[in-house]
């Protein structure tokens, strides 16, 4: 029988993990992905887990122990933040190049400097060319779904890419919800056992990522096509998982009553309770709003999200990243999709830049802006929204 | 030659391997001093030395002139020269 529990996004994660039975886990603690490793850790050593918790000096090192372990044919995890998660990047860039299906949550919190450990999504922003699937969640129900589904999805011989689950530090990770946590039968059932591809053996000695001069190129193309095919299997394991377990929370993005809307909201991860909650406001007040939740981020659904909103007049892009020089990185890849094509208009908003709150009343403001910049025809190339102007 | 998924290859079968041509300098053996005690062998990060009828006997397809060797030994029986082509 499956239980409801009201607990930690953290404890929802590691149940999760924990079901999935890797064999190797390492991770060096950083908040706010901490609980999810101290709970994983506390699951084995009370035995409830049979897998490997390896310690470790650093997130350097802890990528490159799930890297090794995975090159073995085991399944392996890991989690981290933030700063955490940038010392991990050479790793994770031979990771995905290596084809290796490791996964690895990414709490989002914001990088350094100044120093702080709110939440907004510079960290795993920073990761999105590594070659790793990056799936973003909505709530701690969802984060439990989307680990289980990120197993199936890396470790399918089609794709055989690392996944990383972004879920927004703190506000999930630390807020207790009801979440349903499933029996290990029917996980066992959605999830067979891994069956690697190659696996180092002393036996037969293989080399992974082995010299190539005048290939990368292919190479590339190679991980590129994996991507490509990753579109359809997120979505599929998606359904598969609908059917078995009964929660769909959307394949590469989720429509949110979208139908007839004029503007449409377009963000990720977290944010979009409110920015649901707010619609619903709108909605009964009879303005023709919707939003759409980009849940896979890489590979970018660029089809998928041109044909939901393509008869919307203007879309708000709400970024909680910022690539410094050039704006939203969703906004970018958004604008991006619907080049050559006939398109609504795209306004980029940047909004919870280290964990600045993101309201009902932000989003019917980012809402009221579109329609003034539709009745004015002038959209702003990107807007920094509540920035406080009197403190700079 | 068909690439495989994650570069992955089996051992022993590189084609271009001989990696001796890196070097600027040799390490030259002194047969009359060298006793084949084998720390040489030991201390070479390319497992480039062998013991043959006792002696250190190099292998220069594959030594990169690192040096190693030379500073190790106990009787001083291993020289480095600047390699000449």
């Amino acid at each position: 029988m499956s239980k409801k529990a009201v607990i930690e996004g953290s404890m929802a994660v590691a149940e999760a993990v924990k079901a999935c039975r890797p064999k190797v886990i390492s991770a060096y603690p950083i908040s706010p992905q901490t609980h999810i490793v101290e709970d994983l850790a506390k699951m084995i050593a009370d035995k409830e887990l049979d897998s490997t918790m390896v310690r470790v000096d650093s997130e350097f090192s802890a990528a490159s122990v799930i890297c090794g372990a995975s090159a073995t044919g085991v399944r392996a995890y890991t989690a981290s933040s933030s700063q955490g998660l940038l010392l991990m990047t050479e790793v994770l860039f031979n990771t995905a190049g290596m084809r290796l299906p490791i996964v690895i949550t990414g709490v989002n919190r914001t990088i350094s400097a100044p120093i702080t450990i709110q939440p907004d999504h510079q960290d795993t922003m920073t990761l999105r060319d590594a070659g790793l699937i990056q799936l973003y969640v909505e709530n701690s129900q969802e984060a439990y779904a989307t680990h289980i589904q990120a197993f199936k999805i890396a470790e399918d011989r089609e794709i055989l890419l690392p996944v990383m689950v972004c879920m927004d530090g703190w506000i999930l990770t630390h807020s207790f919800e009801p979440v349903e946590i499933y029996d290990q039968e029917l996980v066992d059932k959605f999830l067979p056992e891994y069956d690697p591809l190659y696996c180092l053996d002393p036996e037969k000695p293989i080399t992974y990522g082995s010299y190539a001069d005048n290939e990368v190129m292919e190479f590339r193309y190679m991980m590129q096509e994996a991507m490509e095919r990753a579109k359809d299997k997120i979505q599929d394991v998606a359904l598969e998982y609908k059917e078995l377990f009964g929660e769909y929370y959307g394949g590469l993005i989720e429509e949110y009553r979208t139908e007839g809307a004029d503007v449409i909201v377009v963000a990720m991860g977290s944010v979009l309770g409110t920015i649901k909650d707010a619609v619903d406001e709108m909605r009964e007040n009879g303005q023709k709003v919707g939003a759409i939740k980009v849940r896979s981020y890489r590979p970018f659904p660029a089809e998928e999200l041109y044909n939901a909103v393509k008869d919307a007049s203007i879309i708000a892009v709400l970024d909680k990243s910022l690539s410094i020089g050039q704006g939203g990185p969703l906004a970018t890849d958004t604008k991006a999709a619907f080049y050559n094509k006939k398109a609504p208009k795209v306004a980029s908003f940047m909004a919870g830049l280290g964990g600045r709150e993101v309201t009902k009343e932000t989003i019917k403001n980012i809402v009221y802006k579109c329609k003034k910049a539709l009745e004015l025809n002038i959209v702003a190339d990107m807007e920094f929204v509540d920035l406080r102007r009197e403190i700079i | 030659m068909k690439l495989t998924v994650g570069a992955v290859v089996k051992a022993g079968t590189s084609k271009v391997n001989k990696t001796g041509n890196w070097r600027s300098f040799r390490p030259v053996v002194n047969k009359d001093l060298c006793n084949g005690c084998g720390i040489c062998t030991f201390f070479c990060p390319d497992s480039s030395i062998q013991i043959t009828e006792k002696k250190s006997n190099i292998n220069y397809d594959y030594c990169k002139g690192c040096g190693i060797c030379a500073k190790e030994c106990p009787q001083g029986a291993i020289k480095m020269e600047e390699e000449r082509t």
